[in-house]
């Protein structure tokens, strides 16, 4: 029975088309079929950050309006065999998405898939009630920081009320996944700690990802950071997540200032 | 003129029964209607959305006063669908239909029917389990209001009564909103946006820093709110 995901946050730009991404391509890569679903029409970002945006014919609004089946707006991932994308459309907004026509999809893409993961777009409105609406379990991306806390603390109240789950009186699983995290500033007091948001969200931990350059560079070269920068802290922290998600049980490293003492001895620069 | 080459639609009329409520007013009608509004203000909403038949065999009215009678129901809120017990030929065509071979039925189970002349004490207070997130509006005003959980920056609780939070109040609470003003607030942990009382409010600002993330109380004296730590 596939498992339909959400990746959701409330706030932007703090890394959810980046988490799907990766979550999606580790997940390829240990076996499993995949399809991840970019629910931010108009905005669309997932189709380049998968390095497929030269392949894009159809996308989910054509679907949803009968306009083309989904075997031809799927894309396949040129680099895992068991990877796929469901683009958003540029051209459109979010008032083309129906309740309908996203629970038809939803449901066909369960029949044919391990794993549905829908990136959701930022906001609480329309695109991202309707992202959510199906999902059976919920990756909450959060960074530390005050307004992402906030505004994931209200999208946790909105996967309690508009979700199907939700509604036939079920819980949706909710995973809270910490990304940008930067341990120099979280010591410094700069930025709220790994344990403030958890006391703030009350929801369990499925990983932290440190804020780093690998990140930046794997969304401009269009590819998920756990398939070209597999050894980085981010991908492992990504991969260990996918683990979690499983079901299996990975003790949690908080990512720590990376400086040895050999470098903050000697880590002047010279003049 | 319909159309020829078109199949032309039935109009379908069935058979139904259904059951109703029968009231029969008896003389002498003021006071049968003085017992009737006594019934209906102990139980507002009785009578919304049941059909009731009016049987008028045991008194005898005008047309005037049968119109005066159903108006004076339907201002109680009880809104007559038929009648009983008379004639039909004695009737204007502003009233509701003279009805005829009604059967007694078992009466409709109603767990309200059997409180109607008294109140249903309701519960006073209302546990919540699970935290109250950003954004979430909760409203008791029937008495106090529990969370066994944190309340988001965002969200708010109004409480007839107190407000008990077993975890750390970072939104608003509103106790004794429907005019209680000894309700009192209390925390795990204050870091509350706004603390009201009967009206008489604190902003976070107006809170002493030395009682922030403190678990507190907050009551009311005079038009004075008082916070001070628990322990």
């Amino acid at each position: 029975m596939a498992k339909v995901l959400v990746v959701t946050s409330g706030k932007g730009g703090v890394g959810k088309t980046t988490s799907t991404a990766a979550l999606g391509a580790a997940l390829a890569q240990a076996g499993e079929s995949v399809v991840v679903v970019d629910f931010d029409v108009g905005l669309r970002n997932l189709d380049l950050v998968m390095g497929a945006e030269r392949r894009v014919v159809f996308d989910l609004i054509n679907v949803i309006q009968d306009a083309a089946k989904l075997s031809q707006a799927l894309i396949r991932d040129k680099r895992l065999a068991t990877l796929w994308l469901l683009p958003a459309s540029q051209t459109r907004d979010k008032d083309a998405l129906t309740e309908a026509g996203v629970a038809k999809v939803i449901a066909e893409l369960r029949a044919k898939f391990d794993w549905v993961i829908c990136d959701s777009p930022a906001g609480i409105e329309r695109g991202a009630t309707l992202a959510m609406r199906h999902a059976d379990e919920a990756i909450i991306v959060t960074n530390p920081e005050v307004s992402s806390v906030r505004d994931s603390d209200r999208i946790i109240g909105l996967l309690d009320s508009k979700t199907e789950k939700a509604e036939r009186g079920e819980r949706v699983e909710k995973h809270l996944l910490i990304t940008r995290y930067n341990a120099t500033r979280a010591e410094k007091g700069e930025m709220l700690s790994v344990e403030d948001v958890i006391d703030i969200l009350s929801i369990p931990l499925l990983g932290v990802v440190p804020e780093s350059q690998e990140v930046l560079r794997a969304s401009n070269i269009g590819s998920p950071v756990t398939l070209c920068e597999a050894s980085s802290a981010a991908a492992q922290a990504y991969c260990d997540a996918v683990r979690r998600l499983k079901g299996e049980q990975v003790p949690m490293s908080i990512p720590s200032d990376r400086k040895s003492l050999f470098g903050k001895l000697f880590g002047r620069r010279a003049a | 003129m319909p159309d020829p080459a078109k199949p032309r639609k039935p109009i379908r009329l069935r058979g139904r029964s259904y059951l109703a409520f029968v009231l029969t007013p008896e003389p002498p009608i003021f006071e049968w209607l003085a017992e009737l509004s006594e019934w209906t203000s102990q139980s507002s909403g009785y009578f919304s959305g049941k059909p009731v038949i009016l049987d008028l065999s045991a008194v005898s009215l005008s047309n005037a006063a049968i119109v005066h009678l159903v108006s004076e129901l339907q201002a109680r809120g009880i809104r007559i669908l038929g009648l009983e017990g008379l004639d039909p030929s004695e009737l204007g065509p502003d009233l509701p239909p003279v009805l005829s071979g009604g059967r007694a039925a078992a009466e409709p189970s109603d767990v309200r029917q059997d409180q109607a002349p008294s109140h249903q004490p309701e519960p006073a207070s209302l546990l919540l389990e699970s935290p109250v997130r950003s954004g979430q509006i909760v409203v008791f005003p029937h008495g106090d209001v529990t969370v066994l959980g944190s309340v988001g920056s965002g969200a708010e609780i109004v409480a007839g009564g107190s407000i008990h939070v077993y975890g750390t109040l970072r939104g608003r609470a509103f106790a004794g909103s429907a005019g209680n003003p000894r309700a009192r607030i209390f925390c795990n942990k204050v870091e509350a946006e706004l603390l009201a009382i009967d009206g008489c409010y604190r902003t976070a600002d107006d809170i002493d820093s030395s009682l922030r993330s403190q678990p507190i109380q907050a009551w009311l004296e005079g038009e004075v709110m008082y916070i001070a730590p628990l322990h």
